[in-house]
């Protein structure tokens, strides 16, 4: 499996929110330049899986995100974590709209 | 050998079981089904908790700071602290304290500052570097990441895998080869610092375990200055294997914890939820999985405390903790499933906490040396040092 996620991105909006599967999993959200603005998971705790996370964000639209992209995953505390990780590796700072509630003890990854 | 409890002892499981009661189960309603951490605000409200009852730091040895519990009383809170969702990796999510890294316990007084203290005091954490592609439970012949010396320092390079918190890690303990030709007399255990040049966690390796993920390590001429050697140079194999016995007697006496709670749960559910009429409870095919439950967590309590009693009056104990490691975590896994089988489908589901047990109780069966090496290690006790 690919550490980075490589999924397409979708266009963030009602009717393709509604096609997400009401599953566990991570995902991304970006602004229209392709920056990554958001990391999120859909865990054991949400009422439908990662549509009714990435529904609850079509209202917000955080820093301005336009698309988005998952990753349906049963380990998504983990993976959440990997790609913070990634992207604090990648860009030198969590995504634009973590930054108010950084996860605690986040740690280093030098990927190769 | 007596095995009753003594009054002091039932107090103090009285207490961890109220406090696991009051105090976690609480908070885990609220956490997500996978959560291994608690809010820091949580975490320190609840150490402080914990201190004031003098159960802090329960693996620290009491020279140290520590509670300086003896193993029975130390089995029988483990049995306690790990009834609870997250409880069989992350008993009361850390609020008793850790030991850490013990090994540092032998260190230099000038390693013990620069390592042992501070991780106790909780400034700094530690990794165990042990494990790699290779292989892990045999380490004498697996470890092949190599250090070479170079004047006044030593150049590591190589690879770990399945190391824990090694990304949150400000130094850890890693294990090379320095001499090629002597087996077990050839590794040598560093203590690298995570901000050395040269040393990378590469990547995440997920697992059954989604609360907790282990990495992947790479060491690139890693330069590390002779100071930095635990021990002596070809100690390094005894280092590894040190305390091993001792620390699964708690490992298995988790596994007994979640089994308890599993079973106590499953007692509950049989009782209430009725089919064709009648409880569960009635039923000979659910009465006997109660009862097949009952025996494995007997069976298992009995063992491990027999083990950490041997332990505590200094009579060989290797074979009987390993044992204790065996069944239990064999035990916990069948009991598990038995109580998931007598919730039916609600058994399945991340509302109820048998499922991240099942999932987590089935890394025991691996985890602290696999299960077919404590059978051949009791075998070798059994049948003599000559089988190998």
């Amino acid at each position: 499996m690919a550490i980075r996620m490589q999924k397409p991105w979708i266009e963030l909006t009602p009717e393709a929110v509604q096609a997400v599967p009401a599953q566990l999993g991570v995902y991304q959200l970006a602004a229209p330049d392709g920056a990554v603005v958001f990391i999120g998971f859909a865990g054991g705790r949400s009422l439908f899986g990662l549509r009714s996370e990435l529904e609850r964000l079509l209202g917000e639209h955080p820093e301005g995100a336009t698309r988005f992209r998952y990753e349906v995953n049963q380990q998504y505390t983990t993976r959440h974590r990997e790609l913070l990780m990634l992207h604090v590796a990648d860009h030198g700072a969590l995504p634009m709209a973590n930054r108010a509630d950084p996860p605690a003890g986040l740690g280093r990854l030098s990927p190769l | 050998m007596n095995l009753e409890p003594t009054e002091e002892q039932r107090q103090i499981v009285a207490t961890v079981r109220r406090f696991v009661r009051e105090e976690i189960v609480p908070l885990e309603a609220k956490l997500d089904p996978d959560a291994s951490e608690l809010t820091k605000e949580d975490f320190d409200r609840l150490t402080s908790k914990v201190r004031a009852m003098g159960f802090w730091g329960l693996d620290i040895p009491a020279e140290y700071g520590g509670a300086g519990v003896d193993l029975v009383t130390r089995t029988l809170m483990a049995v306690e602290m790990s009834q609870h969702r997250a409880g069989l990796y992350a008993p009361c999510y850390g609020v008793f304290g850790s030991a850490g890294l013990a090994q540092l316990y032998e260190a230099t007084q000038e390693q013990k500052q620069r390592y042992l203290y501070p991780m106790l005091r909780g400034e700094k954490r530690g990794f165990f570097g042990l494990t790699e592609p290779s292989g892990g439970s045999d380490p004498a012949r697996a470890i092949r990441t190599r250090a070479v010396k170079e004047g006044s320092d030593w150049i590591i390079n190589g690879s770990k895998v399945f190391i824990s918190g090694a990304d949150r890690a400000h130094f850890g303990l890693v294990f090379a080869r320095t001499d090629a030709e002597k087996g077990r007399s050839g590794i040598t255990c560093f203590i690298v610092d995570t901000d050395m040049q040269g040393f990378h966690v590469r990547r995440v390796v997920h697992t059954l375990r989604s609360s907790h993920y282990a990495t992947e390590l790479q060491f690139e001429d890693l330069r590390v200055p002779e100071a930095n050697i635990l021990g002596e140079v070809g100690k390094g194999f005894a280092i590894a294997n040190d305390r091993l016995s001792r620390q699964r007697i708690p490992y298995a006496a988790a596994c007994i914890g979640v089994a308890v709670k599993a079973q106590e749960l499953a007692i509950a559910y049989a009782r209430q939820r009725e089919t064709f009429g009648a409880p569960l409870a009635t039923r000979q095919a659910v009465q006997w999985m109660i009862v097949d439950n009952e025996m494995d967590i007997r069976t298992s309590l009995w063992l491990t405390l027999a083990a950490a009693h041997k332990a505590d009056s200094g009579q060989p104990y290797r074979m009987d903790a390993g044992m204790a490691k065996l069944v239990a975590s064999e035990a916990g896994g069948r009991v598990v499933d038995r109580a998931m089988q007598i919730h039916g489908g609600y058994g399945m589901t991340k509302d109820l906490p048998f499922e991240r047990w099942y999932r987590e109780m089935r890394i025991r069966r691996v985890g602290e040396g696999p299960n077919e090496v404590q059978r051949h290690l009791i075998a070798r006790d059994l049948l003599g040092a000559g089988l190998r």
